[in-house]
């Protein structure tokens, strides 16, 4: 108990450092993975295939190769830029692949009949994506993003590894003062927990107000 | 087989229309033409390719050859050209394919405020004037799901007339309807018919194609057959295939 109390500061930093880069990555990640899944159902074969590579690539690559490549890679091309917005980047970027392929099993879950429907009356590609099919898959799948972004909370501990600030990296820092490991860790889980059960009870609310209403 | 000579002024052209699925040739050489005010009933056996022909004038499906023309203008490649060219020819399903998660005067509406960019007190007075004239005013809160098949189908013919259309497309409209609900769909078309709109009416309904139709196009395996007035096709068939079609379905 006392190892909460007596660094309670040390836990708040590393609590709000996982919070940002799961705030921050989420964000990037549901734009980006909105993006490539509108390439991936687009009716330009290069915009497919760009989505198509995005995908394959991030998907299957391990997370920490990717957490490599961005924070030793870019600087040689001479980006270079704060740790954290690194492993936002590569937390972001890796995410988005798994949203991207949440929400296509998502819009193929809307029958083909309503984007005919929109699209012989005259909405354009974007109007029908945006208004009819979009609309009507979210409601598929907010479980599956639902446990990719928890994924991802978790997933967040790897940058703990490039020195950014976050909560299972503060165990460094209590282990080596001594204090006992198992509870040290504890409280560590306990801070994975609140962030993970908030990110459920989010869902749960989204699925509550718009997964059933048909 | 010849044109209607009376169509001088072409809505629809098709010239030397091919279309396949693989191998299978689902379109052989069509050649049609239907006129301003016309409407044409395309009948013929299932597989014969008359859905399709129906989905290729708005490109809802592509074609290997050939040309089609909507008034005069050909049809565009995929892209915000052929958006606008669609908003001209409305489309009306067999699976009605209202948009699910709106309600009826939403479905009316949002073509209307999305591609004619009408303000949306505006749209909706024009989409409860259509309800009204499909006999659906009562419904505009409701969602797709609340209506009988046949009181959706009256709202996509509402929802397609919204754009103010050249022609209207009907792909089997009323195929998937419980017998008793037929007729309201049909009442509606037939009043479209009247009032001058240029209709293609793919249908099994012969009753509809004797009443309205100025052509009956008649098609068996992805070639037109028989292209005639409906008197003289019901009575006096040419073909083998449409004296064997009719035969078939007029015995009941």
């Amino acid at each position: 108990m006392n190892v909460l109390i007596d660094n309670f500061s040390v836990y708040g930093e590393g609590f709000l450092g996982t919070v940002e880069l799961t705030v921050y990555a989420s964000i990037l990640a549901l734009i980006l993975g909105f993006l490539m899944a509108s390439f991936r159902v687009a009716p330009v074969g290069s915009l497919r295939a760009f989505g198509t590579a995005w995908v394959t690539v991030l998907r299957n690559t391990p997370l920490t190769l990717l957490f490599f490549a961005v924070l030793l890679g870019l600087p040689r091309f001479g980006i270079v830029l704060p740790f954290q917005l690194f492993a936002v980047l590569a937390l972001g970027c890796y995410t988005s692949a798994f949203i991207c392929e949440a929400l296509r099993s998502g819009i193929n879950t809307v029958p083909r009949g309503q984007g005919e429907a929109a699209r012989s009356l005259g909405m354009t590609f974007r109007q029908t994506l945006s208004t009819v099919v979009l609309p009507q898959a979210f409601r598929t799948v907010i479980p599956p993003i639902g446990s990719t972004l928890i994924a991802l909370a978790k997933n967040s501990a790897i940058a703990g590894a490039f020195s950014v600030i976050e909560l299972l990296g503060t165990y460094k820092f209590l282990s080596e003062r001594g204090y006992n490991i198992i509870w040290t860790f504890v409280w560590i889980a306990v801070g994975y927990l609140i962030i993970t059960l908030t990110i459920s009870a989010v869902f749960n609310v989204l699925e509550k107000r718009y997964g059933v209403a048909r | 087989m010849a044109v209607d000579p009376l169509a001088v002024d072409p809505l629809i052209e098709l010239r030397d229309v091919n279309k396949y699925y693989g191998t299978l040739h689902v379109l052989r050489d069509i050649n049609l033409i239907v006129g301003k005010g016309e409407v044409v009933v395309v009948i013929g056996p299932s597989g014969s390719g008359k859905s399709t022909l129906c989905r290729t004038i708005n490109r809802l499906e592509t074609i290997q050859s050939g040309s089609i023309h909507l008034d005069g203008q050909p049809l565009p490649e995929e892209g915000k050209a052929l958006a606008k060219l669609r908003a001209e020819v409305g489309m009306v399903f067999q699976s009605f394919n209202l948009f699910a998660h709106k309600t009826v005067l939403q479905n009316i509406s949002l073509a209307q405020t999305k591609v004619r960019k009408r303000r949306k007190d505006e749209a909706d007075q024009r989409s409860r004037e259509l309800l009204d004239r499909v006999g659906l005013a009562a419904h505009a809160e409701k969602y797709p799901a609340q209506l009988s098949g046949g009181q959706q189908q009256r709202v996509a013919i509402a929802r397609a007339l919204a754009m103010d259309p050249k022609a209207l497309l009907f792909d089997e409209p009323t195929s998937a309807l419980d017998p008793e609900m037929i007729n309201e769909v049909l009442e509606v078309m037939q009043q479209l018919a009247r009032d001058g709109m240029t209709m293609v009416v793919v249908t099994h309904e012969m009753g509809f194609a004797r009443n309205a139709a100025n052509r009956v196009v008649f098609m068996a395996d992805g070639s037109i057959i028989e292209d005639r007035t409906p008197h003289d096709f019901f009575t006096n068939p040419e073909s083998a295939r449409a004296q064997d079609f009719l035969s078939k379905i007029l015995k009941h």
